[in-house]
């Protein structure tokens, strides 16, 4: 895969990332706090005691082998290994200093604080409105205005609008991936969270959709924290300010992408980025 | 099928080479079976059988039970039994079969021995049965003498006896004959139409508005009842009963004067009438559902009749021990049972599907529950009437009479067989396979959807009510039209929880609370059955069964249809991604 690139790492200057000043993770602000956490599939160890923190207002990619536990790290975050039978976590994740985890917190809210885009884009059988309105519905907003507007700034603010403007009660299944994709992130946006997730959101995408969600990306991040999960390192490359290496359920080495990439502290992500295994 | 042909092709060339004839043989057959061709030849094969045997089985009560309506001509001849005094005899030609000669002598016909191996046997429907012992007649076709068919020969529905088939003497107003000879016919065509209307009239006024007022003076009684058992009849409660029960017979009063001049009015006709064989009978016109002259009527009028026959058939009640009339009764409360169960039915399926599949902790429990349901499908539906009669007759309905309906006791209320309890049953021994093709349809709805609304902030009651559910509706759509299917054709355990030979009134009807569920009621399936068994006229009863079969397919169709129509609408609406 980096068959281009010389010595360790990538040439982040042929992916379009001129110079920029270095970002120091000790000085951003936190968005989401983990001061160790492992985690269970029933008896088998998924993650192991993982220290992290997701700065605010900034691209954290996520990267390794698959299997590495990276998706797992980031459905931590949002509670959706709770759907999974026999999943156990052990530590804390800190949301503004509080427990995600703790026992009095509802997970629904979470979730509408702290959203999450898929794999594969999985819009509901309704119209593009009512894709987009969803979580306010569920919120129990029904005057016709604030969906109006909700529909139009998150559409905008995913790059849809223009695309779908002319026909929002038409079926979202009617739409391409690429905007499928986009019409998900669009609704996940519309409910306002904190935090926003993407488990691999480009990986059923052809190169072009990728880009505007790539774009997307760029676009959201002066508003939203974004943590995304990608098997394609250029990707990381291309979007994030920050990246993790994981390895078997470790998080290995954790720091600004342009440093990562093209001087990484271990040798495991060496390995990893220069294509010597995954 | 593409790659098979594709395969065949393929394998072709090897078998037309020209050298070693025999080895070539033997790999042409086998490449034959490796073609797949017979493979495909096989299952053809099966689906022709499939599609022969339905199409037969509906042609054949098609064709046998509307062909029952068609006006057959009146055959007339003289018949002449060897050694008996020729006599003239008429009715409809049902059907002609050769019997061997000695078959014949044997069975004690005075049979000439010599001449031809075989003889002719007519079925004749000779109807008057007040001079002939049966309505259908076999006779020897060679003692028949030359067949007329004259056309002023009549064919009369009579509301009892069957039918009449003769001549037309006069038509008289009392005992003032009115006309005679040429005119009598037009004058009769007249009169019985004029007495069908007052007839009916007269049962409308029996049937609906005295019905209303007998009924609402057994309500009376049953208040009465229950006041007093209650110890609450006082003076003042008494003297309101008394005068609601005045005003009853006030409006029975007011009825009874026109029900008096009405049955005067359908009395006043008479036909005098003639067998071919010379017997006469004043007949009161009122009797007579219809009379028509078969032999000098034109297609056009038969095809007439005939739809006319059909509509009776379909709208009618039946008369005649349910051999004459129509049976509809008998429609209306299949689909009324069948829909009060698909009413039933549905909520407890799809509620005990969605705990089962999205709320139970899925394991050995779960699996045997899963299993029991399974083969809960596979009992045998009389076992579920037995229970039905046990449980929810006896039991149920008898906690609900001492509870509910003290007041009419003895007699029961919702102690004994009727609609809700066939229903009911019915709903039990459906209920399986709703829940079978629910679960299956919630295991469909792709695990990404969820995830999708539980990640937006949805519970997962949200999700199930908001995503889930719509998307498995169509299933649930497909368990409904199972069990409509099931449940529609079923008759073993009705005739214990609520079906009758005769019901006098409609489940549904203008007196309050309009849905009687504890009536008992009529159904096609059983019906069938009726007529076809417990008929003491079994030649007349033959085409009605045939007939009642194919409504009661065509009424299952109809309900499957719609349940079709509304789930293809919902996977249009609800239709999933496609991976």
């Amino acid at each position: 895969m980096q068959h281009e690139t010389p010595s360790h790492g990538i040439d982040m200057a042929a992916l379009g990332r001129t110079e920029r000043q270095a970002l120091d993770l000790s000085r951003e602000k936190v968005a989401l706090d983990v001061p160790g956490l492992n985690l269970f599939y029933g008896s088998k160890q998924a993650l192991y005691d993982v220290k992290m923190m997701i700065p605010k207002q900034r691209v954290t990619a996520f990267i390794g082998p698959s299997g590495c536990g990276k998706s797992t790290l980031l459905r931590t975050f949002n509670r959706m290994n709770d759907l999974v039978d026999g999943c156990r976590v052990d530590g804390e994740i800190l949301l503004d200093g509080k427990n995600i985890y703790d026992k009095n917190v509802e997970v629904a809210e979470l979730r509408r604080r702290v959203g999450m885009v898929f794999q594969k884009p999985n819009p509901f059988p309704k119209s593009i409105y009512e894709n987009v309105v969803y979580g306010l519905r569920i919120q129990g907003v029904n005057q016709k205005r604030v969906l109006d507007e909700t529909v139009e700034w998150a559409l905008k603010s995913a790059a849809l609008w223009d695309e779908v403007k002319d026909r929002l009660h038409d079926s979202a299944l009617g739409l391409s991936g690429g905007q499928q994709q986009r019409l998900v992130i669009a609704r996940t946006v519309a409910v306002q969270p904190e935090v926003l997730l993407l488990d691999e959101p480009c990986s059923a995408l052809d190169p072009i959709s990728t880009l505007k969600v790539e774009e997307l990306i760029f676009e959201l991040k002066s508003k939203y924290t974004i943590v995304i999960v990608t098997h394609n390192m250029q990707q990381a490359a291309r979007v994030s300010d920050y990246t993790a290496f994981m390895y078997l359920g470790k998080l290995i080495e954790y720091g600004d992408t342009d440093r990562l990439f093209t001087n990484p502290e271990k040798k495991q992500t060496e390995d990893y980025i220069t294509g010597r295994y995954g | 099928m593409t790659r098979n042909e594709n395969n065949a092709a393929d394998e072709t060339p090897r078998q037309e080479h020209p050298t070693k004839v025999g080895r070539v043989k033997q790999l042409s057959v086998k490449n034959w079976f490796k073609s797949g061709l017979p493979w495909i030849w096989m299952t053809g094969a099966g689906v022709s059988i499939a599609v022969i045997m339905t199409v037969g089985l509906l042609s054949l009560i098609a064709v046998k039970g509307l062909a029952h309506f068609w006006p057959a001509n009146v055959v007339v001849s003289e018949y002449t039994v060897p050694g008996e005094a020729p006599r003239m005899i008429a009715g409809e030609l049902v059907e002609s079969e050769q019997v061997p000669r000695a078959r014949l002598a044997s069975a004690g016909l005075p049979v000439n021995v010599d001449g031809g191996e075989f003889m002719t046997r007519e079925l004749l429907k000779i109807g008057n049965r007040e001079f002939y012992p049966a309505d259908f007649s076999w006779v020897v076709g060679e003692w028949m003498g030359e067949q007329t068919l004259p056309p002023e020969l009549m064919v009369m529905e009579r509301r009892e006896w069957g039918n009449f088939y003769g001549y037309l003497v006069d038509v008289r107003e009392g005992d003032r004959v009115v006309a005679q000879g040429d005119q009598a016919w037009p004058e009769l065509v007249e009169r019985v139409e004029r007495v069908t209307d007052l007839y009916e009239e007269l049962r409308r006024l029996q049937r609906v508005d005295i019905g209303a007022i007998n009924y609402g003076l057994e309500q009376l009684r049953l208040k009465t009842r229950g006041l007093e058992l209650d110890n609450e009849l006082d003076a003042a409660a008494q003297a309101d009963i008394e005068a609601e029960r005045a005003e009853f017979n006030e409006r029975y009063k007011g009825l009874e004067a026109r029900l008096g001049e009405l049955n005067q009015q359908v009395n006043r006709d008479y036909a005098t009438i003639r067998t071919v064989d010379g017997h006469e009978e004043r007949l009161q016109l009122s009797h007579v559902v219809r009379a028509f002259r078969p032999n000098a009527m034109s297609v056009t009028e038969k095809l007439g009749h005939y739809f006319e026959k059909i509509g009776e058939f379909v709208g009618d009640e039946p008369r005649e021990a349910n051999t004459e009339g129509g049976i509809f009764p008998a429609i209306f409360g299949t689909i009324m049972m069948t829909l009060i169960m698909a009413v039933i039915v549905t909520p407890f399926g799809v509620l005990a599907a969605i705990y089962l599949r999205e709320y139970a902790k899925q394991g050995a429990m779960t699996r045997i529950i899963r299993i029991a349901v399974n083969n809960l499908a596979g009992v045998p539906a009389i076992v579920y009437g037995v229970f039905g009669l046990g449980f929810f007759v006896y039991v149920l309905g008898g906690s609900i009479d001492r509870l509910f309906y003290p007041e009419a006791f003895p007699a029961p209320t919702f102690g004994t067989p009727g609609l809700l309890w066939a229903s009911l049953t019915l709903a039990i021994l459906a209920v399986p396979v709703v829940i079978v093709a629910t679960e299956e349809g919630l295991a469909r709805i792709p695990r990404a959807l969820r995830e999708g609304s539980l990640a937006l902030g949805a519970t997962k009651a949200e999700t199930l009510w908001r995503v889930v559910l719509p998307m498995a509706s169509p299933a649930m759509m497909t368990g409904l039209i199972l069990a409509v299917a099931r449940a529609a054709g079923e008759v073993a355990p009705l005739m214990l929880v609520g079906v009758v030979k005769l019901a006098p009134t409609l489940p549904l009807n203008g007196n309050y609370p309009y849905l009687h569920l504890d009536q008992k009621i009529m159904h096609l399936g059983f019906h069938i059955f009726d007529v076809g068994f417990q008929s003491p006229n079994v030649e007349a009863a033959r085409p009605l069964v045939y007939a009642t079969a194919l409504l009661l397919v065509l009424v299952i169709a109809l309900l499957n249809l719609s349940a079709v129509f509304i789930r293809n609408h919902l996977r249009e609406k609800y239709k999933a991604l496609d991976h």
